[in-house]
């Protein structure tokens, strides 16, 4: 396991498609891994994980794309939250 | 706006009845269990805030929940104009929910079965109104899939299919027309897909991955067949499958026993941690 944010999610997220090759940088969407299920799983994982609760103006495609952008939004939120 | 019920507050319920109320229906949810309704409201809720993650539109959940009631028993779908049954995929629990709708419900209320696999005529027949009876295969998450299976029974009347049609339009589905038969269009070709995809496993023609790797790489399909099966559950393909069979009693349909053995061994696909994959 990952001690970082970035390399959590993305545990996570390798967890569920053991499948695929998958970096921090790359689109999880646009690779067309993400349905509805998984969607609610990822964010339910990233606000328990991070104790953050995400606002829904934030529960945007472009804030979950890979597992940068949603390290950045945990920070974001930490941030507002601090 | 017409009164619209939707029986069993299940998986399938549920998503019928957030799609029926963000498209502006008033609904009342129906269940036997008032814990079961509770958290159908969540769920509706939790899937309502997930919407624009999902490319969907931007909802609000309490203009949502606004719209729905709630009911224990289905004496609370007697004023409805059309009721969505979607209880458990399983004869004698659809055949006694029907009985008992037959009798709460007005004669000109039309009853929607939402099933993949029990045939229309059959379930209308133990009704008095066998053509206000229609069918439709919805697909799961409901309110994301643009389309669905719209199945006419024996003595379906094409006013209850039109109006059938008017309402899933209304709901954002394209319906789809097909034939009662058992399987109808799509779990007759899915699951002979899975059973087949399971078979070349078996027989170590190639790996899970590699047959899965052929549909999404040179098809250009979004998941394999084998993922799919994940998905689904492993023992709901084996049954589905087995249900084919005995219906069709065609060889065609005959269960590849990987799918068995591995029902028997609990590899039951995502649910249980482990199917074709391994998940964490």
């Amino acid at each position: 396991m990952s001690n970082t944010a970035q390399g959590q999610i993305l545990d996570f997220v390798r967890g569920r498609f053991p499948q695929a090759e998958l970096d921090a940088a790359q689109d999880i969407f646009a690779l067309g891994f993400v349905n509805s299920l998984f969607a609610m799983e990822l964010v339910m994982f990233v606000e328990k994980t991070f104790g953050v609760t995400i606002p829904n103006d934030e529960l945007r495609i472009d804030n979950f794309r890979t597992a940068d952008s949603m390290a950045e939004l945990v920070d974001r939120l930490a941030r507002v939250a601090a | 706006m017409a009164l619209i019920g939707v029986i069993g507050a299940g998986v399938m319920g549920v998503g019928v009845a957030q799609n029926l109320a963000q498209t502006g229906h008033d609904v009342v949810l129906v269940d036997k269990d008032e814990q079961i309704l509770k958290e159908a409201l969540e769920t509706i809720a939790r899937n309502a805030r997930m919407s624009r993650l999902m490319g969907g539109p931007a909802l609000d959940a309490d203009e949502i929940l606004s719209r729905i009631t709630t009911s224990v028993g289905v004496g609370g779908a007697a004023e409805a104009e059309v009721v969505i049954e979607n209880v458990t995929e399983n004869w004698e629990v659809k055949r006694a929910v029907h009985e008992e709708l037959d009798k709460v419900c007005g004669p000109d209320t039309v009853f929607v079965v939402n099933t993949s696999a029990i045939p229309i005529t059959k379930m209308a027949s133990i009704t008095q109104r066998p053509d206000k009876v229609v069918g439709v295969h919805f697909m799961n998450p409901v309110p994301a899939k643009p389309a669905c299976e719209l199945i006419p029974g024996f003595h379906t009347s094409t006013e209850t299919v039109e109006r059938t049609r008017d309402l899933l339009k209304a709901m954002g589905k394209k319906a789809i027309d097909v034939k009662d038969a058992c399987g109808f269009v799509s779990n007759r070709v899915l699951m002979l897909t899975v059973n087949e995809a399971a078979y070349l496993v078996h027989e170590g023609v190639a790996t899970a991955e590699s047959v899965d790797e052929v549909f999404r790489s040179c098809f250009g399909h979004p998941m394999g067949p084998l993922e799919t099966a994940d998905l689904i559950g492993v023992d709901t393909i084996l049954y589905s499958v087995e249900v084919l069979y005995e219906h069709y009693a065609d060889s065609k349909y005959r269960p590849c026993p990987l799918l068995k053995q591995m029902t028997d061994a609990g590899l039951h696909g995502r649910k249980s941690g482990r199917g074709f994959y391994t998940y964490n």
